[in-house]
C-alpha cells in the first residue's frame, strides 16, 4: 500500500479499508479484498485494473449501488449509504441508460426535474450541457437515432446537466471506435477544466489513463487491492497529437503497463 | 412513398375481396335455409345494422364492453405494478392469479346473474374479469424484466417513487402491457357477446340470439357480419393506438434491424 495520503484537505472520495463478498449458496467470491485510497478535490484519477478486477464492484460501490462488505466510502466526509446527490455516474452501456422512449433532451432534463429545477432554469442547464457536448442540435432526436459516441455523450450531458462535485465514468468509451474515443478523451479533459469536477475515471485501457489522468492508481486482481498510485505529470493542456509521444507518457505507460503485468501473473 | 403504400393497400385488401366475391357468387343461388345467399344477408344488414339497430343494440353493446374492458385495463395495470416490483408479493399470488386464470370467466355468469341481476353491472364484470387476466400478468412480466441498468440511473440520478414509476417502470413495461391488453380486447369482446346471450335486451348477442329463435336466418346472419366488422374496427382503433404509444419502441427496433 503506497497510497499517498493527502491530510491537508478533506478528501472528495475517500475509501477506508474496503472489501466486498459477494456470498451464495454454492460460493463465496471475494471481490474487493483491501481498497484504501483518497482523491483529492479536482482531481482526475482514473483507475486501471486487468479485466476481473472488481473495477466494477469497486465503482458501484462509490455511486451508493452496492453496499460494502466492509469498510467505507465517504463522499465529502459523509459515508455513502445511499447514491450521493452530489455525484453523477457514467455506464458504460450508454444505450442502456439512456431511456429509449424520452428525446435526448427529456433525458438530460430528467433528473433536474426531479430535484425541482424550475422549467426555465431547467431548459438553461439542459441547452448548456448539450453545448458542452456538441449535441445541440440533437435535443428533439431519440438516443436510438443516434450514433454509440453520441449516446455516449447524452449520457456525458446528462452527467454535465446535474452539475455534480464528483463525476464517476465505468469504462465510458469501450464500446466505440478509436476516433470517437480520442474525441471524447479530449471531450473529458475539456469538461473537466471547465467546471473543476473531481473526476474518477475506470478503464482497463492503459493509454487512456495515462492520457487523462492527473494520477493512475493500478488495481491488482480480485481480491483487489491498490498495487501502484502513479502520479502523472505530463504537461497540460494535454493533445492526442502531443501528449502521447512525449517521452514521459512512454515511461509512464511502461510503468502502468509493468503493474497490471504484474497484477495478471499474481493472478 | 405514394406508390409502396398503394402497393401495400392493394395486398392488403385483395384476400378480403376475393373471398367476399367467392361467398357471394357460391352462396347467390343457395336454398338452403340456413345458408342464405350473401346478397340477402347484406340487404339485411343494410336495413337492420345501418338503420335503429345500430344506436340500440351496437351502442349499448360498445358501451359495455368499453366500460369492462377499461375496468380491466386500470385493474390489470394498477395490480400488476406492486406484483411485478416485489418479489415476496409475487412468490404469494402467482399461485392465486394461476388458479383465477384457469376458471373461464363464462363460468361465473350464472352466479353473477344471481348476486347481480341482469343488468349491464353483471355483463361488464363478467367482461372486465376476463379481460383483466392478460393484462395484469403481462404487466408483471414486463415490470419484471425492467433493465437493471436502466433502474441503476434512476437511483444514482435519485429518481424515486412515483418519478419512477411514471418515467421508468410504466414505459418500460410498455410494449409488454400493451400486448397484453390486445389480448385482453379479445377475451372483451367474447364475453360481451356471451353474456349478452345469457341475459339481455339489447346488445349484439342479444340479438343475434334473438333471431335466431324466430328463425330469421338471413338476420342472424347480418348480425354475425356486424359482429365481425364490430371487431375489427376496434382492433383497428386499437392499432392505432399502439402505434402511437409504443412510436419509440417500434422506431428503436426498427432501427436495431437496420443495424
Amino acid at each position: 500500500m503506497n497510497a499517498v495520503l493527502e491530510q491537508t484537505t478533506t478528501a472528495a472520495v475517500a475509501v477506508e479499508h474496503l472489501n466486498k463478498v459477494y456470498e451464495s449458496k454454492e460460493r463465496r467470491v471475494e471481490a474487493i479484498g483491501d481498497l484504501h485510497f483518497e482523491v483529492r478535490p479536482g482531481d482526475f484519477t482514473c483507475i486501471v485494473g486487468p479485466s476481473g478486477a472488481g473495477k466494477t464492484t469497486l465503482l458501484k460501490c462509490l455511486a451508493g449501488l452496492l453496499a460494502p462488505t466492509r469498510g467505507a466510502v465517504r463522499v465529502n466526509g459523509r459515508e455513502v449509504t445511499a447514491p450521493p446527490q452530489e455525484m453523477a455516474v457514467v455506464f458504460q452501456e450508454y444505450g442502456r441508460s439512456l431511456f429509449p422512449w424520452k428525446t435526448v433532451r427529456e433525458n438530460v432534463e430528467l433528473p433536474l426535474r426531479e430535484r425541482g429545477v424550475p422549467a426555465a432554469e431547467r431548459a438553461r442547464m439542459v441547452s448548456a450541457a448539450l453545448e458542452a457536448v456538441a449535441l445541440a442540435g440533437a435535443g428533439d432526436s431519440y438516443p436510438w437515432q443516434l450514433s454509440g459516441g453520441m449516446q455516449q455523450r447524452v449520457a456525458i450531458a446528462r452527467a454535465v446537466a446535474y452539475q455534480p462535485k464528483v463525476m464517476v465514468l465505468d469504462e465510458p468509451f469501450a464500446a466505440v471506435d478509436a476516433q470517437t474515443r480520442a474525441d471524447l478523451e479530449d471531450l473529458m479533459l475539456r469538461l473537466w477544466s471547465d467546471l473543476k469536477l473531481t473526476m474518477i475515471f475506470v478503464t482497463h485501457d492503459i493509454d487512456e489513463a495515462v492520457y487523462l489522468g492527473q494520477r493512475v492508481l493500478v488495481l491488482s486482481s480480485s481480491p483487489t487491492r491498490v498495487l501502484d498510485d502513479v502520479r502523472i505529470d505530463l504537461p497540460t493542456p494535454r493533445t492526442q497529437a502531443e501528449t502521447r509521444v512525449h517521452p514521459a507518457f512512454a515511461t509512464l505507460r511502461t510503468r502502468v503497463y509493468g503493474g497490471i503485468q504484474a497484477a495478471k501473473a499474481a493472478h | 412513398m405514394i406508390r409502396p403504400a398503394l402497393k401495400k393497400l392493394f395486398i392488403e385488401l385483395a384476400l378480403p375481396a376475393l373471398l367476399f366475391a367467392l361467398l357471394y357468387a357460391m352462396s347467390a343461388s343457395s336454398t338452403n335455409f340456413y345458408f342464405p345467399p350473401l346478397s340477402t344477408v347484406l340487404q339485411k344488414f343494410s336495413a337492420i345494422w345501418l338503420g335503429p339497430r345500430f344506436f340500440s343494440d351496437v351502442i349499448p353493446s360498445l358501451e359495455r364492453l368499453l366500460a369492462g374492458y377499461l375496468l380491466a385495463c386500470i385493474a390489470g395495470v394498477a395490480l400488476g405494478l406492486p406484483i411485478g416490483l416485489s418479489r415476496g408479493l409475487r412468490r404469494a399470488a402467482e399461485p392465486v392469479l394461476e388458479f383465477f386464470r384457469a376458471i373461464p370467466p363464462v363460468a361465473v355468469i350464472p352466479l353473477l346473474i344471481m348476486v347481480m341481476g341482469f343488468g349491464d353491472a353483471m355483463k361488464v364484470t363478467v367482461i372486465a374479469a376476463g379481460a383483466i387476466w392478460p393484462i395484469l400478468l403481462n404487466t408483471v412480466e414486463g415490470v419484471k424484466a425492467v433493465d437493471p441498468v436502466l433502474d441503476e440511473t434512476c437511483r444514482t440520478y435519485q429518481i424515486r417513487g412515483l418519478a419512477r414509476l411514471r418515467h421508468f417502470i410504466l414505459p418500460s413495461a410498455s410494449p409488454q402491457i400493451i400486448v397484453g391488453m390486445r389480448l385482453g380486447l379479445s377475451i372483451g369482446i367474447v364475453l360481451m357477446v356471451i353474456s349478452e346471450m345469457f341475459a339481455a335486451l339489447d346488445g349484439l348477442g342479444s340479438a343475434i340470439i334473438y333471431f335466431q329463435r324466430s328463425y330469421e336466418i338471413p338476420e342472424m346472419w347480418s348480425g354475425v357480419l356486424m359482429l365481425g366488422l364490430f371487431g375489427f374496427a376496434l382492433s383497428m382503433v386499437f392499432r392505432g393506438f399502439e402505434r402511437w404509444a409504443l412510436a419509440w419502441y417500434h422506431g428503436m427496433r426498427h432501427m436495431e434491424k437496420k443495424n
